[in-house]
């Protein structure tokens, strides 16, 4: 049995953050970052040192023996400061040590009910207050679990339990009187299905973000006005403006409501070449969340033609920035100082998101996706062992049968400790 | 009430294949074993098709022979035509098959039970059982004497309320020619265990004198016999071919145009039989549009002229049955020995079993083959050995040995009838065992040879072979594993990986496909002198490496869900959340592991999960 650790508290900075160990090395793994430890439900200042780091930092240390611990192993928590400098020092050094790593999302739980510590009452209550924090996701399972999904998942599941009948009927009657070759009908239904998991698991980027928001990232070359610009779609001084360029170093979130629908706009670095060391972690940093974002409104100055080293959607939105400066009312004009063009803006955003959320899919979640996309790995591989001839027969079944476990899983029609498993993975780590 | 003087650890109802080769095991055992039987000289009878093995059922009798029992050894002696099928598909679904001389059969296995020690042949009609607080005790013989043991193990094949039907007659018995046991019948039906019905055919019996062979399409053995157990090296029997012919529409006209005459179509059956050996009624009905279905001409012996159509069992009338048959290219002037017919029979619902075997609700007595539902003389053989084993070790105060999915079709076939029970006859696939890449035939005795050395039914003779391939399989894989070599240089020797600089060993090549034992000679000449059967082993393992590897996780999930005991007292009624229908459905089969559970058909995720926590909360009680 590993040792497991994780962060039990929020991401982020704080005042104190927890990590919490668990398992059979946790005491002797603890002993060795904090020399000495406190008795078992007494609290100890200890320093915590490690050959590599040093000093990580100055922690209390709590320690809960086995049988009277959440989990029910050894559990030791160190409660730090909470700067994400030190927690992932901590993290860290947690990691180096030998049979000892990262737990999984509810890892935690999933032990303190094997060992005997929550019995199912308390975690299904646990479930329930995880799941009320978020009402969307809570709507979203009950649909997935009640319709679509599921009827998704049964008919794929009915495809490919055909093909998988054709190809034993191969197998195990050869000596009776069945078609020889069943390729030209198991390769239609596995494309079939194929090709609507493809949609599904595409679509489910759409409704993943449609769950936990877009992001919108404003890019351009410095001083454009991008900065004035969140600010007025914040409608409140998110991001320091100036009139000297390269201002924004840093990217700068700001979340609000367009259209219904949770959309992250992000205040990057203007992209220019420069020699300050600083300016250029911006830049790069701009760059690479632009490419992550959902949707980029690009500033430009009349006549631009350099390359911001952005790759471009044809979603993607360019507007003159500093609209205001020009004293003509654009179409393509947009000034966060004036307002100009910042309506049209949000309208075009809303209506582009819409369009994108109208493909949508029922899957909702990554892991609806990793099950459809291990399906459709499967199916790819079994496909080519159809067609590679009836002799390999027995690995297209294979293939099959990992294909169906893995659409099986995605309703929920898996063993038990799956089932666990889906009740756990709602957890956050550390829980 | 005499008492015969004689008692036994183990006595064993009937001398069919589940019987013989649960009284052997027993033996094997050490303990002192009966076989009671109407008649030592219809002991080892194949009364259905002369064939042993298949798929599914050849990996069966390989296991058989792995834990060295008798199907496999027996039907070596008595093979007079042998094919591996699916010979151009993998190992995985290649299943040895055999045709069998039946008097050879009979003879051989005749040989085996006299030469066993510790197993004495009674020839009785069995007409109790003895039961005392609820526990065999013994049995009671036709002549009224009786016979005391714990442990009996019931092997009588399709006897209770067996009827036969020909077209409109119908019999009471249980094979042709056999009085079917009608006060142990009863003694059974007494015991309140749950009962079905079911209908299995035969086909009309020919003359193989009469039959215009020289028309009809020969099929031979393989030129290269496989043969079913690892101690036999060739066959015995001379080897004979088998005819092929087929029905033709002439043929369904007849069978159509009587179809109210046959005892399935009239109404007079009500069992249910297997779909997957319909009678040439069910063919002529349920695939109208097919023009004509293969026939199988297997003789039945090299002295014996009958001749068993394998393809058109019938309960047609006897008149129907020759006019149909003559109008068979090959068989128009074919004499029908003996009828064909089909017989009804109850069995016993074997989810009132343990995975032992032993009836739940009856210590000491234990059901194998027909009885359970089954149907063929490999799937009964396979629960006999199960079956006589665990009657053995019940009697030495030993716990069971029970064979999970992961480790065998034997446990696979098992599980399913203990925990699913049947529908329609139960016969062995190799689609069932959802290990089937791991389970092969071929690899038999790497699985089962250990475990029975472990508990003491192998013998010396089978421990040295064993013993001595597994030496040279380890040896050769040690070689291989520790041989590496680059890509680069793999390249020379024409085997093409990713040129990724990491040294693939001998054993990792052997994954790629196209890649063979005689691809790596060149790079390591010393290979050179590994054994044929070595070099086969090793590479059907290599084949399957990368899919095998995948389908640990779901070994590992299998047997976690079995570790989960659920007590036999365990009150499902308490577990809230439960449905009535699942409370009920649990209650009545208790599973005896929450893998057990989660195989039972209607069963929910969320209703295990509500067990699994229940069973979690007894275990922290039990240990507070």
């Amino acid at each position: 049995m590993d040792t497991i650790f994780a962060l039990a508290s929020a991401r982020g900075k704080a005042g104190v953050a927890v990590i919490r160990l668990s398992g059979p090395q946790a005491i002797k793994v603890a002993t060795s970052l904090a020399g000495t430890l406190p008795l078992p439900r007494q609290t100890g200042l200890r320093h915590l040192k490690h050959p590599d780091f040093g000093v990580l930092d100055a922690a209390l240390v709590l320690v809960f023996a086995q049988g009277s611990s959440f989990t029910g192993e050894d559990v030791v928590e160190f409660h730090l400061h909470g700067s994400p400098a030190i927690i992932s020092a901590v993290l860290m050094a947690l990691g180096g040590f030998e049979g000892v790593r990262l737990a999984e999302p509810g890892e935690f739980t999933r032990r303190a009910l094997e060992n005997g510590c929550l019995d199912l009452a308390q975690v299904e209550g646990l479930g329930d207050l995880i799941e009320a924090e978020t009402e969307i996701q809570r709507k979203q399972a009950l649909r997935v679990f009640d319709g679509a999904l599921g009827d998704l998942a049964t008919s794929w599941r009915q495809d490919l339990i055909r093909a998988v009948s054709l190809l034993e009927a191969t197998i195990d009657f050869v000596d009776e009187d069945v078609p020889i070759d069943v390729t030209p009908e198991v390769v239609d239904l596995i494309d079939k299905t194929s090709n609507s998991l493809i949609r599904e698991s595409r679509g489910s980027h759409i409704s993943e973000r449609i769950r936990d928001g877009f992001e919108v990232a404003i890019i351009g070359p410095p001083n454009i006005g991008k900065s004035t610009l969140l600010n007025r779609l914040a409608g409140r001084e998110a991001a320091i403006t100036s009139e000297v360029a390269g201002t924004t170093r840093d990217v700068i979130e700001v979340r609000m409501d367009l259209d219904g629908f949770a959309v992250t706009f992000l205040d990057t670095a203007g992209i220019r070449d420069t020699d300050d060391k600083v300016e250029v972690l911006g830049v790069a940093r701009a760059r690479s969340r632009a490419d992550q974002a959902d949707l980029r409104v690009v500033l430009i100055e009349e006549n631009y033609t350099d390359d911001l080293g952005v790759m471009l959607d044809p979603d993607d939105l360019v507007m003159i920035g500093k609209a205001d400066k020009y004293n003509k009312n654009s179409v393509v004009g947009i000034s966060g100082l004036t307002g100009l063009g910042v309506a049209g803006l949000v309208e075009n955003i809303g209506k582009i998101l819409q369009t994108r959320a109208a493909g949508a899919a029922t899957a909702t979640r990554i892991r609806h996706r990793l099950a459809l996309d291990r399906a459709i790995s499967l199916l790819e591989s079994a496909r080519d062992v159809v067609l590679s001839g009836p002799e390999r027969a027995e690995f297209a079944s294979e293939d099959l049968h990992q294909a169906i476990r893995s659409l099986d899983s995605l309703i929920g029609r898996v063993d038990v400790e799956h089932v666990l498993d889906e009740i756990f993975a709602s957890f956050c780590l550390g829980k | 009430m005499k008492h015969l003087g004689q008692d036994f650890d183990v006595i064993v109802i009937g001398g069919g294949h589940a019987g013989c080769d649960a009284a052997h095991a027993a033996a094997r055992l050490g303990v002192r074993t009966v076989l009671v039987t109407h008649d030592f000289k219809k002991i080892g009878e194949m009364s259905c098709n002369p064939a042993i093995g298949g798929l599914g059922k050849g990996h069966l009798v390989r296991e058989i022979d792995a834990l060295d029992g008798l199907m496999g050894r027996v039907a070596d002696r008595a093979g007079i035509q042998f094919r591996l099928l699916n010979r151009k598909k993998g190992p995985a679904v290649q299943g040895p098959r055999a045709q069998a001389d039946r008097g050879l059969y009979r003879q051989a296995m005749q040989h085996e039970i006299s030469a066993a020690e510790n197993l004495t042949v009674i020839e009785a009609e069995v007409s109790d059982l003895k039961i005392k607080n609820n526990k065999i005790v013994g049995i009671i013989l036709g002549d009224g004497s009786s016979m005391m043991s714990n442990q009996v193990v019931l092997t009588t094949g399709t006897f209770l309320r067996g009827v036969i039907h020909i077209g409109e007659k119908s019999i009471p018995g249980g094979r042709m020619g056999d009085q079917p046991a009608i006060p142990l019948a009863e003694r059974i039906e007494s015991l309140g265990l749950p009962l079905g019905r079911l209908k299995t055919g035969t086909p009309p019996r020919l003359d193989g004198r009469t039959i215009a062979w020289a028309a009809l399409e020969r099929q031979h053995g393989d030129e290269t016999p496989t043969m079913f157990s690892s101690l036999s090296s060739r066959p015995s029997a001379r080897q004979i071919a088998c005819g092929i012919t087929h029905t033709n529409q002439q043929t369904h006209d007849i069978i159509r145009e009587n179809l109210t005459k046959s005892a399935m179509y009239g109404g007079r059956i009500d069992g249910v039989g297997p779909r997957y050996c319909p009678s040439v009624e069910d063919k002529v009905v349920r695939f109208a549009e097919k023009t004509s279905h293969q026939i199988f001409l297997e003789p039945e012996g090299l002295d014996d002229y009958t001749v068993y159509p394998n393809g058109i069992s019938t309960s047609l009338p006897e008149d129907v049955q020759r006019a149909y048959v003559a109008t068979i290219k090959g068989l128009e002037h074919a004499k029908i020995l003996q009828p064909g017919y089909a017989i009804e029979y109850d069995f016993v619902d074997p989810t009132a079993l343990r995975l032992s075997l032993e009836v739940k609700t009856m210590p000491g007595l234990y059901l194998a083959g027909q009885i359970n539902g089954t149907t063929g003389y490999e799937e009964a053989a396979a629960q006999g050995l199960v079956a006589g084993l665990n009657a053995a070790r019940a009697s030495k105060g030993l716990s069971a040995v029970i064979f999970d999915r992961s480790q065998a079709y034997i446990g696979v076939m098992i599980d399913d009838l203990v925990t699913r029970g049947v529908s329609e006859p139960y016969r062995m696939f190799t689609s069932r065992a959802e290990f089937r890449l791991s389970l092969r035939a071929d690899n038999a005795d790497q699985r089962l040879t250990p475990l029975g050395l472990e508990i003491g039914c192998v013998g010396e003779f089978r421990q040295i072979a064993f013993d001595r391939k597994i030496a040279e399989i380890d040896k050769t894989r040690a070689i291989l594993s520790s041989k590496t070599i680059s890509p680069n240089e793999a390249g020379k020797f024409g085997i093409k990986v990713n040129q990724d600089g990491v040294k693939r060993s001998g054993v990792d090549l052997l994954a790629y496909q196209g890649v063979n034992f005689s691809s790596l000679l060149g790079i390591w000449p010393e290979l050179a002198q590994t054994k044929r059967e070595i070099v086969d082993q090793i590479e059907r393992d290599a084949l399957y490496s990368n899919y095998i590897d995948r389908q640990k996780n779901d070994v590992l999930a299998l047997k976690r869900d079995e570790a989960h005991q659920i007590p036999p007292e365990f009150d499902y009624s308490s577990v809230t959340g439960l449905s009535i229908e699942l409370v009920e459905k649990l209650s009545r089969l208790n599973p005896l592991t929450l893998g057990h559970a989660s195989r039972i058909e209607g069963m929910t995720a969320a209703g295990l999960t509500l067990v699994l926590a229940r069973l979690k909360r007894l275990q922290r009680k039990k240990s507070a």
